[in-house]
């Protein structure tokens, strides 16, 4: 039930619906994943993770395992290649969890302590969990909670730490209406359906790692610096993933199979768990986020004060930058949005889809919904008199903003104009409805890529770059882009991606993947389709064009490069058994030029429904007593089943931006951005209760309108 | 996981002689719960008796009107089976309220009256656990206990049962009947279960090495007007966070017969007897309802986390009871 909108078909490649080019490999199984491409003499790698959440390695006692049937080897600090994490990364200062198995402190339940490596799988899990450690328990420390005394101001990171224009408490003083309210989330895992996995082996004096990740330039570039190797001697392949979201980047798996392949000289393999994912590869930050509005009684907004808590780990700095989705959404004459970190016994959480972005949104976006309540105004009206012309912070202009007409769409679609803004008046049966709406928005970013594009003689196209579809149809939309460019059917164009051997290219993340390859690749197939408008034969090797966008992107404008969108979601609630019900939501966004729109919808609705989980189920709970996981596996982590999604539509308005060279803004992470606000926004209408702390679960509901409360 | 055997039998009496003959072998019937703690180490059988094959697979009336129901029915043929629908109603809710339809393809009504705990602690064999390592302790009283017990829990154990299917069969006056190799008995389901106690690893009173044949339903005539409520943190494929079997017979405005059982609410699935005669020969209305669920609540003992369970509980008993005598007077 899609509507697509503004195909600007011209060839038809751009703007026209395309099915996965890999797609039959896909679903016929020819495709192979990192976890199962054969290797002769393969043998099997398997992480002993720490039980305790804080201490020392006493002993381990390796030898009643090194007699085990298959066991090749026992790696632990005592025994295992040194590495080095004395670089920086394109993520800035590695984590230390990567330098695995080098010391014996232990600083979270969940740390790598031992590798086990036998000639199966299946002997090496058997003989990992007969591994015993022993440990020296120190006590820990896991309780996150708003207001920790012991929180600190981290380094500014990927956005400015704290940022701050007008006289705060004066503008609130000056206020009609005053909003101040506390929300929070818990922690959340990615845990993509493909678990990590990499095999590594020595292949002619070159380290080659097959992978599952979202850039093997990175992934490569840290493996090389981590065993002082030539960069040069280290290729990455990385073809097919089943999805990333944040997790997949330079993981202890890797470094794991890289160790023991140099050990045993032959090729090994690693392959995580869901629980191992649990504890390796990352998550979001839980947050506890205090929102203060102050505004004139017409709704426009005096004062915005955003803090965010965050925790990271002991040994890594890693700030989920909730509070920054103010400093583009709304202006106000004071604007403060602050964050503080707290480090405890647990892993470092890391990117995960919108990081930021999607725990801030709830917070900012259903505060804006309080405001709209107590203001006696529309949600939407709210939104358009806060509309900011410049970027709120920054002065600078934005390169495109079309959220109003994002608003205007979605709520002619949605049926918006006959909505009663009471709350807790309609009812169905034992269901109590309503109807919510938020905005949406994520970065436009873009980084360097090299792209090179050959003209064969059979009049057939490769494209090579080192892209990385991480399931959301990056290389289809890349054959379409270069299509394009070159005028060419689709059916003729090939891309090669995933291979650090490709030259450099942006990884697949922040929503940067596609805009950065589409522009490096439209610039090499257009210098091509020039040369080859000159005419002559094209020799039997081809006529190649490359390029290298570093210089291109470095002279974009300074401009606020946003993607926008505004969600509406219709629930059911049955207070007396707290069940949420979702009934519909609806998209729309202006996410710039869409390529694909068969794969565009896919992510959009992909963000919508993680929204909706992470509104109704998403939750991680860390025992306080022993600071592990409970339940750290998809019995225990609930996400919407399929019976959860209701119809969903995703739509999107024409956002042009003439002065931009590639007009893709990117579109992985917007759809999961105010999508739990829309929902938690319903779920008030139906009931007349906020709640404020997420996920919206049923003992909550039910303890909310048991308790006649206004809020929960 | 561990290597372990694998032995497909034919008939009950050579299933049962197998496991006379190797006390760490274990029946197998779906294998939708054994084979995941098997590959969490939950379970480690030395090995398998499947027992998929034995012809305890039909669904059968008895003279007296009730239902014989064999062990390796599965769920879905369990489900479908049209006198089950006319006369049981709630039992088919109830098990096409659980798992997903793969699952119930796989799923047999012995292993299903036989599944485990769901509990996080339990299923994780690198924490303590009284149900797995007896005298270890039991870390979800203190710690995440929002799904466990609130009737009938103990201080070593505050695990619930997680079928859907049983609350039915307990709400029914079931019989299960076994066979070992001293020769076949019988258990009221009401007796199936022990109580928790100190003991939390001794969760049935089947004798050992017992094989489940089958499963009777006395003739309920109640139990054509039943319903089976789930109530789960998600719409579908998530164990219960409180479920209720109820069926009621209304005469002139008072109750004639009740049953009721609870699920997600203790160690085992919790006839509701206090409610029950509270109700019965009362009037059929939701001030009754309510008192009689209060009733049956009074031996509530929720933890910090799952207090909710009672009002959920409540209002479950309030709820579904209304809707049957509405319908009982239409």
């Amino acid at each position: 039930m899609t509507t697509t909108t503004q195909a600007t078909a011209v060839t038809g490649a751009v703007g026209t619906a395309h099915t996965r080019v890999e797609g039959r490999d896909k679903v016929t199984g020819a495709a192979r994943y990192a976890g199962e491409i054969p290797f002769a003499e393969l043998a099997h790698g398997w992480l002993v993770l720490s039980t305790i959440a804080r201490g020392r390695i006493r002993s381990v006692e390796a030898d009643p395992v090194l007699a085990m049937p298959g066991v090749l080897a026992v790696l632990h600090h005592q025994n295992a290649p040194r590495v080095t994490t004395d670089y920086m990364s394109i993520t800035g200062t590695p984590d230390p969890t990567l330098a695995i198995l080098q010391h014996d402190r232990v600083p979270y339940a969940g740390w790598p302590v031992a590798l086990v490596v036998a000639e199966t799988s299946e002997q090496a899990r058997e003989a990992a969990e007969a591994l015993v450690i022993e440990y020296d328990e120190e006590p820990h420390d896991v309780a996150f909670f708003a207001g920790r005394p012991d929180v600190y101001t981290p380094a500014d990171s990927v956005v400015p730490t704290d940022e701050v224009k007008g006289d705060m408490e004066a503008e609130l003083a000056a206020s009609a209406v005053v909003v101040d309210v506390e929300y929070t989330t818990p922690e959340e895992y990615h845990s993509p359906l493909e678990p990590h996995a990499a095999t590594a082996h020595w292949d002619g004096g070159r380290l080659d790692v097959v992978d599952s990740n979202q850039s093997t330039m990175w992934v490569a570039g840290e493996l090389a610096q981590l065993f002082s190797l030539d960069p040069a001697s280290v290729r990455v392949r990385s073809e097919h993933v089943g999805g990333g979201f944040g997790s997949k980047g330079v993981r202890p798996h890797q470094v794991a199979a890289v160790m023991a392949a140099t050990v045993l000289q032959r090729p090994v393999r690693m392959v995580l768990t869901r629980r191992q994912m649990f504890s390796l590869v990352g998550y979001r930050s839980p947050t506890a986020q205090r929102i203060r509005l102050g505004a004139d009684s017409d709704g426009r907004l005096r004062a915005l004060d955003h803090h965010a808590q965050a925790l990271t780990s002991t040994v890594h700095e890693f700030l989920e930058p909730s509070a920054y989705v103010g400093r583009v959404l709304y202006d106000a004459d004071a604007h403060r949005t602050t964050h503080r970190l707290v480090r405890l016994d647990v892993p470092t959480p890391t990117f995960m889809r919108a990081p930021g972005a999607a725990s801030g949104s709830f917070a900012l976006e259903s505060a804006l919904d309080e405001l709209a309540e107590k203001c006696g105004v529309d949600p939407i009206a709210l939104r358009a008199r806060n509309e900011p012309e410049v970027g709120p912070l920054s002065g600078l202009p934005f390169s495109s903003r079309n959220l109003l007409a994002c608003f205007e769409d979605g709520a002619r679609r949605f049926g918006w104009a006959d909505r009663d803004p009471r709350p807790g008046l309609r009812r169905e049966g034992r269901w109590l409805l309503g109807t919510g709406t938020a905005a949406a928005t994520h970065a436009a970013g873009v980084g360097p890529s090299t792209a090179a594009v050959t003209a064969q003689a059979d009049g057939t196209f490769d494209v090579r770059i080192n892209a990385t579809d991480i399931g959301t149809g990056a290389r289809t939309a890349l054959v379409l882009v270069a299509a394009e460019a070159l005028r060419a059917e689709p059916g003729r164009v090939r891309v090669h991606i995933g291979d650090s051997d490709l030259g450099p290219a942006m990884f697949a993340g922040g929503s940067m993947g596609t805009r950065s390859w589409a522009w490096a690749v439209m610039l090499a197939a257009r210098e091509l389709r020039e040369r080859l408008a000159l005419g002559g034969a094209i020799p039997p090797e081809g006529i190649t064009s490359r390029s290298d966008t570093s210089e291109a992107v470095g002279a974009l404008a300074q401009q606020e490069r946003h993607a926008f969108g505004a969600h509406f979601a219709e629930v059911a609630v049955d207070v007396t058994s707290g069940e949420v019900r979702v009934r519909r939501m609806l998209g729309v966004f202006a996410a710039g030029r869409i390529v694909n729109p068969l794969t565009a919808r896919g992510q959009f609705i992909g963000g919508m429904i993680w929204g909706l989980s992470m509104a109704l189920h998403e939750e991680a709970f860390r025992d306080s007593a022993s600071g592990t996981h409970v339940g750290a596996d998809f019995a225990g982590y609930h996400f919407a089943a399929n019976a959860d999604v209701p119809l969903i539509e995703a739509h999107w308005v024409d956002d042009p931006d003439p002065d931009d060279p590639v007009g893709i803004k990117g579109i992985g992470e917007v759809g999961i951005v105010g999508a739990a606000a829309a929902i938690a926004n319903a779920v008030w209408h139906a009931t007349g209760v906020r709640h404020r702390h997420l996920p919206i679960r049923p003992d909550r509901v039910l303890s909310a309108n048991s308790a006649g409360g206004s809020s929960a | 996981m561990r290597e372990f055997g694998y032995q497909r039998v034919l008939d009950v009496s050579g299933a049962v002689a197998l496991l006379d003959a190797d006390p760490d072998a274990r029946f197998l019937g779906g294998g939708t719960n054994l084979v995941d703690l098997m590959k969490t180490g939950v379970e480690r059988p030395a090995r398998l008796v499947d027992v998929r094959e034995l012809p305890l697979d039909r669904i059968e009336s008895t003279r007296d009107g009730g239902l014989r129901i064999g062990a390796t029915v599965t769920n879905s043929d369990l489900a479908a089976h049209p006198e089950v629908r006319r006369h049981y109603p709630a039992l088919t809710q109830a098990v096409l309220a659980g798992a997903s339809g793969q699952l119930r393809n796989m799923a047999t009504v012995g292993g299903n009256l036989l599944q485990r705990t769901r509990c996080g602690y339990f299923t994780d064999v690198t924490k303590p656990c009284n149900k797995r390592v007896p005298g270890s302790g039991c870390p979800a009283i203190e710690g995440e206990h929002h799904n466990h017990a609130i009737l009938g829990a103990s201080d070593h154990c505050v695990a619930t049962h997680p079928s859907d299917m049983a609350v039915a069969l307990t709400a029914f006056d079931t019989v299960v009947a076994y066979e070992t190799a001293d020769g076949p008995g019988e258990l009221p389901l009401a007796d199936f279960y022990l109580p928790v106690g100190d003991t939390p690893h001794l969760e049935t009173a089947l004798p050992p090495g017992a094989l489940i044949t089958g499963v009777t339903l006395p003739p309920a005539p109640t139990a054509a007007n039943s319903r089976y409520r789930k109530v789960r943190e998600r719409a579908s494929y998530a164990f219960a966070i409180g479920s209720i079997a109820a069926a009621l017979d209304v005469e002139d405005g008072l109750v004639r017969d009740v049953r009721l059982a609870f699920g997600a609410v203790a160690s085992r699935p919790w006839r509701a007897r206090a409610a029950e005669r509270a109700l019965t020969g009362g009037p059929a209305t939701a001030d009754a309802f309510a008192a009689a669920a209060d009733a049956e609540l009074a031996a509530a003992r929720p933890l910090p986390h799952n207090a909710y369970k009672v009002t959920l509980m409540r209002n479950l008993v309030v709820a579904v009871l209304t809707e049957l005598a509405e319908e009982a007077s239409r």
